[in-house]
């Protein structure tokens, strides 16, 4: 039943040691559960299930509880994340003006589903409420960039310009720590 | 004091005082679901809703604190249009196949169907993907049941420190699940089955292993040997409709009999047996010094918890087999060779309060004879369910006795199946060794349901400090005294459910919903206690079928014989679980 939640992360992994400094800094603070996740997910790109647990023994919460929080919110990953994140708005006024077909051409563009990750682990597409870009609906995020009144043809151009960074060609387009992925 | 009306009647209450429990004290009733007392008052499910004079929406009377000059109103169209709309939405989402369900019968969802007047439900659409677990040999999952009112969750967090399950996910996707969606079989669940005792539906119940037995029961082949704890005796009437607290040993005994079992023994023997090994090696770790304090070992839920939670408490853990067990060692050995039956042909059935038993009886290493101790384990409910299937009416059977020679037993025994019962039964005994004579026989000291008790006792001459804890979180609080050195024992006793084993996860259902279970506990633990003040022998050690046991058979207590077949070992257990703070 349960998916294999293993990230294939060695417990003496030197990320380790960074994500314990910054939870021995917050463990006092209640409700700091949320803060130490972030900084998993920063460190990781995603919460495999050794995280999960690790996070729940230094802050003394059962890991049920840890695993309660971690799917509750949208933001934070069960699978690893590939290198960019292509965030599909589905919130209403996006969702009026065709966001089902541009989720719909990313979808055979890349031939993966929401939730799911390319082959080549550079892109993971997800399916999110309202980007706060109502006026360029539709529109979608591809790392931290928003790209506004999307349409199904300009779906490969987007696509081809990541692919392109991606090789070298141009520098590294401006992504936050969060949304890299696992390195 | 604050004054407020509810349906128009005046009531004082205290300040932090639910309308919920005003309205209860008034007695008027107000349906919930999600709601138990001082463990899960969240207004989730949204049953009690209730009118409030000048609040603009319906309010959660289980969470709504009573205010001055409060204007309640419990039952009104609104109210009752609100309650009835909450069932169908539930309903709507629910797999409702009642007749065949498990709790048929005692659903808390279809009684409330029935008290709101809900006829029928409109919705249909999607419903949530069932997800059965019977993954663990002890507890048996079917989410297509689970209305997420969390009591469960609740329950094994607050009460037993576990939180083996959460709700994860969100909307139509939350679901009550283990850590990362694992199955309840690999997770650091205890088996206790305190869940089952509050689960409203049929999505928590024990593990159902009554065919298996039936099959058992048909096999000429086979020589069925049924032995039935402490605890099943003061709480199996109230499946029948007796009130709680009654002692029904002889119709039980008749009941197993007509069931069709070659004989019917008691594992009160098993727990004199307890006793006697226990005792000794108390004594034992007294005088060389260790290690202490001593913890006793014969709850199932406990073990399990402390393998997987306090693993540097496990050579504290008596090396003693739990009561069934024994007795089962002895079933296969000594009364094997006393009847002259092939022990292969021998099956043991427990009778036990408990849904952790399953697991326990499942252990590879409780098999010191060759064989499995214990074949199966039923609950106080699955003999229940058996004993209707075969028309069986326990409250009008005439009353009949055990079996000789396993099915005699001490006051001692008996005490077993309330908390502080192993430790006032252990103490019986060892402070008539220590002192040469029986000098003393009710240790009131660590009778009670207070979740921790502690007393110092002088014994020959020497200071005994023991303690006694029920329910795991209680346990976890003394473990942590023990742990930093603030306490110090020589003797400790933990069961795993509230009240010990009279509130055990396997016991019959409380009819009045779960909000009546400490009164249940408190009538069977009299019933306990009554079962002790009626026997003509109360210490373990006096009786006739032990002393036999050991003149023939085992030898000396904590001898080679009773080594290798009354005692086994623990190990720390994956996954670590994190104790809740």
């Amino acid at each position: 039943m349960a998916a294999c939640g293993c990230g294939g992360i060695q417990p003496d992994d030197p990320r380790f040691r960074e994500l314990d400094a910054f939870i021995d800094a917050h463990r006092h603070v209640r409700g700091s559960l949320i803060g130490v996740l972030h900084r998993a997910q920063e460190l990781f790109g995603f919460l495999p299930e050794e995280v999960q647990q690790h996070v729940a023994q230094r802050l003394g919460i059962p890991p049920s509880q840890v695993y309660g929080v971690v799917t509750f919110y949208n933001y934070f990953n069960l699978r690893p994340t590939g290198r960019y994140t292509i965030r599909v708005c589905m919130g209403t006024a996006c969702y009026v003006r065709g966001a089902d077909k541009v989720l719909q051409a990313i979808q055979s563009e890349l031939k993966i589903q929401p939730g799911e990750m390319t082959s080549d682990g550079l892109f993971s597409l997800e399916v999110c409420r309202c980007i706060g870009c109502c006026g360029l609906a539709p529109a979608i995020m591809v790392g931290e960039e928003v790209f506004g009144n999307m349409t199904d043809a300009k779906v490969p151009e987007v696509l081809a310009r990541f692919r392109q960074q991606a090789q070298g060609g141009e520098p590294e387009p401006a992504v936050a720590a969060g949304k890299e992925g696992a390195r | 004091m604050i004054q407020l009306t509810i349906d128009g009647r005046p009531i004082q209450v205290e300040p932090g005082t639910t309308v919920l429990e005003a309205a209860r004290r008034l007695g008027i009733r107000i349906p919930t679901l999600c709601y138990l007392k001082e463990i899960n008052q969240i207004g989730a499910c949204r049953m009690c809703v209730v009118e409030v004079k000048g609040y603009r929406t319906l309010q959660t009377a289980c969470s709504l604190p009573c205010a001055d000059g409060m204007e309640v109103r419990t039952n009104t169209p609104a109210v009752r249009a609100a309650r009835r709309m909450v069932l169908e939405l539930l309903l709507s989402d629910h797999q409702v196949d009642c007749p065949t369900c498990l709790r048929a019968g005692d659903c808390e969802l279809m009684r409330l169907a029935q008290e709101t007047g809900l006829r029928s439900v409109r919705f249909t659409g999607e419903k949530h993907p069932a997800r059965v677990d019977t993954s663990s040999p002890a507890l048996a999952v079917d989410s297509s049941k689970c209305i997420l009112c969390q009591r469960c969750v609740a329950v094994c967090r607050e009460v037993q420190g576990v939180a083996a399950i959460s709700l994860a996910g969100r909307g139509f996707a939350s679901r009550v699940v283990p850590f990362f969606d694992h199955e309840l079989g690999e997770a650091a669940c205890t088996y206790c089955g305190q869940c089952t005792l509050v689960c409203p539906t049929g999505a928590l119940t024990e593990k159902d292993d009554t065919e298996a037995v039936w099959a058992a029961l048909l096999d000429p082949e086979k020589h069925v040997i049924v032995q039935t704890a402490p605890a099943i005796r003061v709480s199996l009437g109230e499946a029948f409709g007796l009130p709680p607290g009654t002692v029904a040993t002889g119709q039980m005994v008749a009941a197993l009999r007509r069931l069709g079992f070659d004989r019917v023994f008691d594992t009160n023997l098993g727990a004199d047996l307890t006793i006697v090994e226990e005792a000794s090696e108390l004594i034992q770790r007294l005088r060389s010094g260790g290690p202490l304090p001593l913890m006793t070992s014969c709850c199932p839920g406990w073990v399990k918890y402390a393998e997987h939670f306090w693993p540097e408490f496990l050579e504290n853990l008596s090396s003693c087999k739990s009561p069934h067990q024994m007795f089962g060692a002895m079933a296969k050995t000594y009364y094997a060779q006393k009847m002259g039956i092939d022990p292969a042909k021998i099956v043991v059935v427990s009778i036990m309060p408990c849904t952790a038993k399953k697991f326990e009886a499942s252990r590879p290493e409780l098999a010191g004879s060759g064989y499995p101790d214990v074949d199966y384990v039923l609950t106080t409910r699955e003999l229940a369910r058996m004993l209707r299937q075969a028309g069986i009416d326990l409250a009008a059977l005439p009353e009949e006795e055990f079996d000789a020679p396993l099915g005699i037993s001490t006051g001692a025994g008996a005490l077993f199946g309330a908390t502080g019962g192993v430790m006032e039964a252990a103490l019986r005994t060892a402070s008539t060794w220590l002192e040469g004579e029986p000098r003393r026989l009710v240790f009131t000291e660590v009778r009670g349901l207070e979740g921790v008790r502690e007393a110092s006792l002088t014994i020959a001459g020497q200071e005994l400090k023991v303690a006694v804890a029920h329910g795991l979180r209680n346990a976890a609080r003394l473990l942590e005294r023990i742990r930093s050195g603030e306490a110090t024992y020589h003797f400790v006793e933990v069961m795993a459910c509230p009240g010990g084993c009279v509130g055990g996860g396997g016991q019959p259902l409380p009819a009045d919903g779960p909000d009546s279970l400490p009164a249940l506990r408190q009538a069977r633990v009299q019933a306990i206690y009554r079962v002790d003040e009626a026997k003509a022998i109360r210490y373990s050690h006096e009786n006739p079928a032990i002393k036999q046991l050991y003149a023939e058979f085992l030898g000396e207590p904590l001898g080679e014989v009773p080594h290798r077949l009354l005692h086994t070992h623990y190990h720390a257990r994956q996954p670590v679980g994190i104790r809740v703070r």
